[in-house]
This record gives C-alpha cells, sequence and structure tokens, in this order.
C-alpha cells in the first residue's frame, strides 16, 4: 500500500524511537526511499532532538550546585529524614 | 548512566538510617533534570533555582515516604513537577498559560526543507544556536514542553515520563509527537537561515 505525506508525518516520531508495528515501518519505508520532502523532514527532526538533547542548550546556572549542596546542608544540619 | 551503577535503595536506606550526608552524594546526578523541569514550567531562572532547591529538600524531608516503586529520579520530577505547578498557581499563570494550548486534536503540518541534512557539532558552540533551541523548546505549551522535556532532553522513557506526569503512555507518545512536531516546524527553517557561509556547513 502506498501513503501520502502527510500520514507519514504522523508516524515520524514513532519512526525515531523505533516503536512503529513493522507493517507501518515498511510503508514509511518505501515512502522515504522516494520522497525527498519527508525523507528531509525526518533528518531536520532527527537533529534536532540531538541538538535540543545537548546539555549545553539547558546548563545549570553558573554556582548552581554548590548554592543547592549549601541549602541541603543546612536542612540537614536542621533535620534528619 | 552512569547512575545504573549506583545502588540507589541502598544510599536511601543508608540516609533513612542516620548517614545523612549520602543525601549530597543521591541527588547529584539529577541537579540538571530538577532543574530544567522547574525552568520549563516557570520560564524564569531564578524562580527555576529556587523551585528545584525546594524540590530537593522535600524529597530529604520525605524521603521515607518513598516506597521503591518507581525510580528515585521518576519520583524526584514528580516532586520538582508539583513544586513547579504550585508556584505557577500562586503566579496566577494558569490562565494565561491555558490560552496559548492548543487542544490534543490540533495537527501540525512539518516545515518543507530539502536542503537541511547534517549538522555538524560545532552548530552548538554557537551561542545563538543553543539560544534559538532554548527559545523554541520554552516557547512550546506546557502540556508539549513537559513531555519533551522528559522524555527527549532528561530521556526518561516513556513510562517513566507517564508516571512522572501521571498521565499515559498513549497521551505521552501523542505530545510528544506534537512537541516534536512543533519544534521542527519553528526551528529548522530558523536553523537553516541561520546558517554562516562556511566551509564546513552543510545545509546550503
Amino acid at each position: 500500500m502506498v501513503i501520502e505525506c502527510k500520514h507519514v508525518w504522523e508516524h515520524i516520531s514513532g519512526y525515531l524511537d523505533q516503536t512503529l508495528p513493522p507493517e507501518v515501518l515498511e510503508q514509511v519505508q518505501k515512502h522515504l526511499e522516494h520522497c525527498e520532502i519527508c525523507s528531509a523532514i525526518l533528518d531536520s527532526t532527527r537533529n534536532i532532538l540531538i541538538l535540543t538533547a545537548d546539555e549545553r542548550v539547558f546548563e545549570l546556572p553558573l554556582g548552581f550546585s554548590e548554592r543547592l549542596h549549601a541549602r541541603v546542608e543546612e536542612e540537614i544540619r536542621g533535620l534528619a529524614p | 548512566m552512569a547512575t545504573e551503577l549506583r545502588d540507589e535503595s541502598r544510599m536511601i536506606a543508608s540516609i533513612l538510617a542516620g548517614d545523612v550526608q549520602v543525601f549530597h552524594e543521591l541527588i547529584r546526578p539529577y541537579e540538571r533534570r530538577v532543574y530544567a523541569m522547574a525552568l520549563s514550567f516557570l520560564r524564569n531562572e531564578a524562580d527555576a533555582e529556587d523551585a528545584a532547591q525546594e524540590a530537593f529538600l522535600k524529597a530529604f524531608r520525605n524521603l521515607a515516604s518513598f516506597r521503591g516503586d518507581a525510580k528515585f529520579g521518576t519520583w524526584l520530577v514528580s516532586i520538582a513537577l508539583n513544586e513547579a505547578r504550585s508556584r505557577i498557581r500562586r503566579r496566577d499563570a494558569v490562565k494565561m498559560e491555558s490560552l496559548d494550548e492548543p487542544d490534543d486534536e490540533g495537527q501540525t503540518s512539518p516545515a518543507l526543507l530539502l536542503d537541511w541534512k547534517e549538522i555538524p557539532s560545532e552548530a552548538l558552540e554557537r551561542k545563538e544556536v543553543r539560544f534559538l533551541l532554548h527559545k523554541a523548546v520554552t516557547a512550546l505549551p506546557l502540556i508539549y514542553r513537559e513531555v519533551f522535556q522528559l522524555r527527549d532532553i532528561e530521556q526518561l522513557s516513556v513510562n517513566e515520563a507517564a508516571q512522572a506526569l501521571g498521565i499515559t503512555v498513549s497521551s505521552v507518545k501523542v505530545r510528544l509527537h506534537r512537541a516534536r512536531m512543533m519544534l521542527q516546524k519553528a526551528l529548522a527553517p530558523q536553523l537553516k537561515e541561520m546558517a554562516p557561509k562556511r566551509r564546513w556547513w552543510a545545509w546550503s
């Protein structure tokens, strides 16, 4: 069965997570082989996931750890769980 | 992940038995995750840091009630979520927040690009690229942002994310897909446009 681009888009997440059922996976793969647009969408989505997962995007503020552990230490001294 | 090699239940037992200093070590791998969750809710660094600290203190105070049926990290994230949510309520931002949340049925079409393929890791050396990514994630409506943050940034499993957020696994999947598509739509054209004319850049 041939599927249209917009149906492929619905499966991009599942494709990236490798959770598509085998028959859907096969249809999506076949489509991707000949459709440059959907391949580009898949690539750019994958790239964005790689980029946003990089620790440098969501960095801890400078001194966060020190301030946190100082506060935890105060708490520990004041009260045992 | 390094946390897998640690025996967290043993650490927790030690803390409860009185070796409270172990708590510092117990929470170290989760600092970023808890902060990032708070930030994704509160969208303000100072508030997020305060909420994150409070979440860790609450975890310490309530450690005896940790049952071990979830991972410690997941339990910690739910505490952070509750803390951030209650702060949002206090800030009375709930009304504003709900206005920009499309309903679960909404469709997102991706940005159509043919020539954006490989990204060199050098892209992230550039502050403006990091800023753009940060801004796009932060701009997602809350129900998508929280799922994306847990699953794609903090790399929790679908089940763990569902547990931490108190929603079903299928809601996690649906929202995650929407979040990814919204980010693709928002970011792909911008990232491509920002590509400077440099030799190593493969976007244009």
